[in-house]
């Protein structure tokens, strides 16, 4: 839960947010990455298609939900980033029906 | 303490069921003040599933069943009233609902159930139902489980966003010129003939009606004004998912979609008095039936649950009264605020504002209770 803030590390992991490679610190959260990316937003809301981007950065707010290696609405900020991770937007709300990675 | 201020009617109960009375009466024109206990209170309101259901109320009491089809019925308008008066959506649909049979035991003891309800409706306002066999259903709802045999249909049922309905009364009420007093559990109260007065939040109401919409509280209520409430708790606990896309046409008992795309899960009951703490194993009970309903939901994340307490009287049939000793007092007690809002709003309200409950509304009485107590 508590972690090393991530700029006191050097940024060492490749990830891809929206397509594009961004070096960011080992431990770091995938919503930190979209941060550092530098990113317009992280998501559209699923009602009113709202832009938002990661807020509380502690799993409780929501607002953080992106597609992680293919999984729909994830808490960006839970995750750890891994080299390699694709971060997506999570446009809208999910297709329930469709099955996907890592579920 | 200061002066007395005069009503036409005092409301005592600012959830579902006290609010939908007091949007009546305001839009009857009278004035009318809701006194809303806190947040300490056991809402009810807060923590429904939000389905307007008419399939499976009342059986062995056919005027029960009767007055849940009136609210039905009546429910369109309502929608539509509050639309007009103050712009909101409480995302009403009605398309009808199923309840979903796990086995072929379940399948029979529903269709006994709604063969009786059938039966019990009479003539006068029929009651129209379907079992479906599984193969119908998976048209009728994707994604079902292959642990569904079938399901029961009524086209009288569905579903609203109760948080929205009751912002909807309460602003509409105001906006009628209604007075809302929060923090106002009722301290004391005189009763006397269409002669009330109420004590709370320091203050002092008079009126010649006074309505108890107080939920569990009005068993400890009602015998201030001559009248009985016998009421308890019964849990129920919810589950919602992550919001996801469109894919359910209609309600079930126990899985609908909220207007913004959450999963409800619930559906339980538990006898544990007042005690809202949540049950891990009723949670899970609640997740087993919903994955086998729809096998997807075990793919979604869970993002909040919560229990709240139904108002359930002893027989489970809503209790109306009026007082005798003190004419003008009235009771309404149920644990199906959102489907009965439409009759409080439209039926019972403008009984309350005559002054007299309809003889229909007799064999509501909580005078039944004693009949059985001393038989």
């Amino acid at each position: 839960m508590y972690a090393t803030r991530p700029e006191a590390r050097p940024a060492t992991v490749e990830v891809l947010v929206d397509g594009v490679a961004v070096l960011v610190p080992a431990g770091a959260s995938a919503a930190a990455a979209v941060l550092l990316a530098g990113s317009a937003a992280i998501r559209e809301t699923a009602v009113s298609g709202a832009p938002r981007l990661p807020y509380c950065m502690m799993g409780v707010c929501f607002d953080c939900l992106a597609e992680v290696d293919g999984a729909a609405n994830v808490q960006a900020c839970m995750v750890p980033v891994a080299p390699g991770m694709r971060i997506a937007r999570q446009l809208g709300a999910r297709d329930a029906l469709m099955p996907e990675a890592g579920r | 303490m200061s002066a007395p201020e005069s009503f036409q009617a005092i409301i005592v109960g600012g959830g579902l069921v006290g609010s939908a009375i007091a949007w009546g009466l305001a839009r009857e024109g009278l004035r009318c003040v809701l006194l809303d206990e806190g947040d300490i209170a056991f809402r009810a309101s807060r923590g429904n599933f939000g389905l307007v259901w008419a399939q499976s109320k009342g059986m062995g009491a056919p005027h029960y069943q009767r007055w849940t089809r009136y609210s039905a019925n009546a429910w369109p308008e309502l929608a539509r009233e509050l639309a007009d008066a103050v712009g909101a959506d409480v995302g009403l649909h009605q398309p009808g609902g199923v309840h979903l049979c796990l086995s072929d035991k379940e399948m029979a003891d529903r269709a006994d159930r709604m063969a009786q309800l059938a039966r019990e409706a009479g003539n006068s306002l029929p009651f129209h139902y379907r079992m479906i066999e599984a193969a119908e259903l998976r048209e009728m709802l994707p994604a079902l489980g292959p642990s569904v045999v079938g399901a029961s249909f009524t086209p009288y049922d569905g579903h609203v966003d109760p948080l929205r309905l009751l912002h909807a009364l309460h602003r509409a009420f105001t906006g009628a010129g209604g007075v809302y007093v929060p923090n106002a559990k009722v301290e004391r109260s005189d009763a006397a003939p269409r002669d009330f007065r109420v004590f709370a939040a320091d203050r002092m109401f008079e009126a010649p009606r006074v309505v108890l919409a107080a939920g569990l509280g009005n068993a400890a209520l009602a015998p201030e004004f001559g009248l009985s409430a016998p009421v308890r708790p019964q849990q129920g606990q919810v589950l919602v998912t992550e919001r996801v896309a469109p894919i359910f046409t209609m309600p079930t008992t126990s899985v609908r979609q909220t207007m913004q795309g959450s999963l409800l899960l619930g559906d339980s009951v538990a006898e544990v008095g007042y005690d809202i703490s949540q049950k891990p194993a009723v949670m899970a009970e609640i997740a087993r039936r919903a994955v086998l309903s729809f096998p997807f939901i075990a793919r979604l994340n869970m993002v909040r649950a919560w229990s709240a307490l139904r108002i359930m009287p002893k027989d489970g049939v809503a209790i109306y009264d009026q007082s005798e000793e003190y004419p003008g007092a009235f009771t309404a007690n149920c644990h199906s605020g959102v489907t009965l809002a439409g009759a409080h709003a439209r039926l019972l309200a403008p009984m309350i504002a005559a002054g007299q409950l309809d003889g229909m509304m007799d064999p509501f009485s909580a005078r039944r209770f004693d009949v059985r107590d001393a038989a």
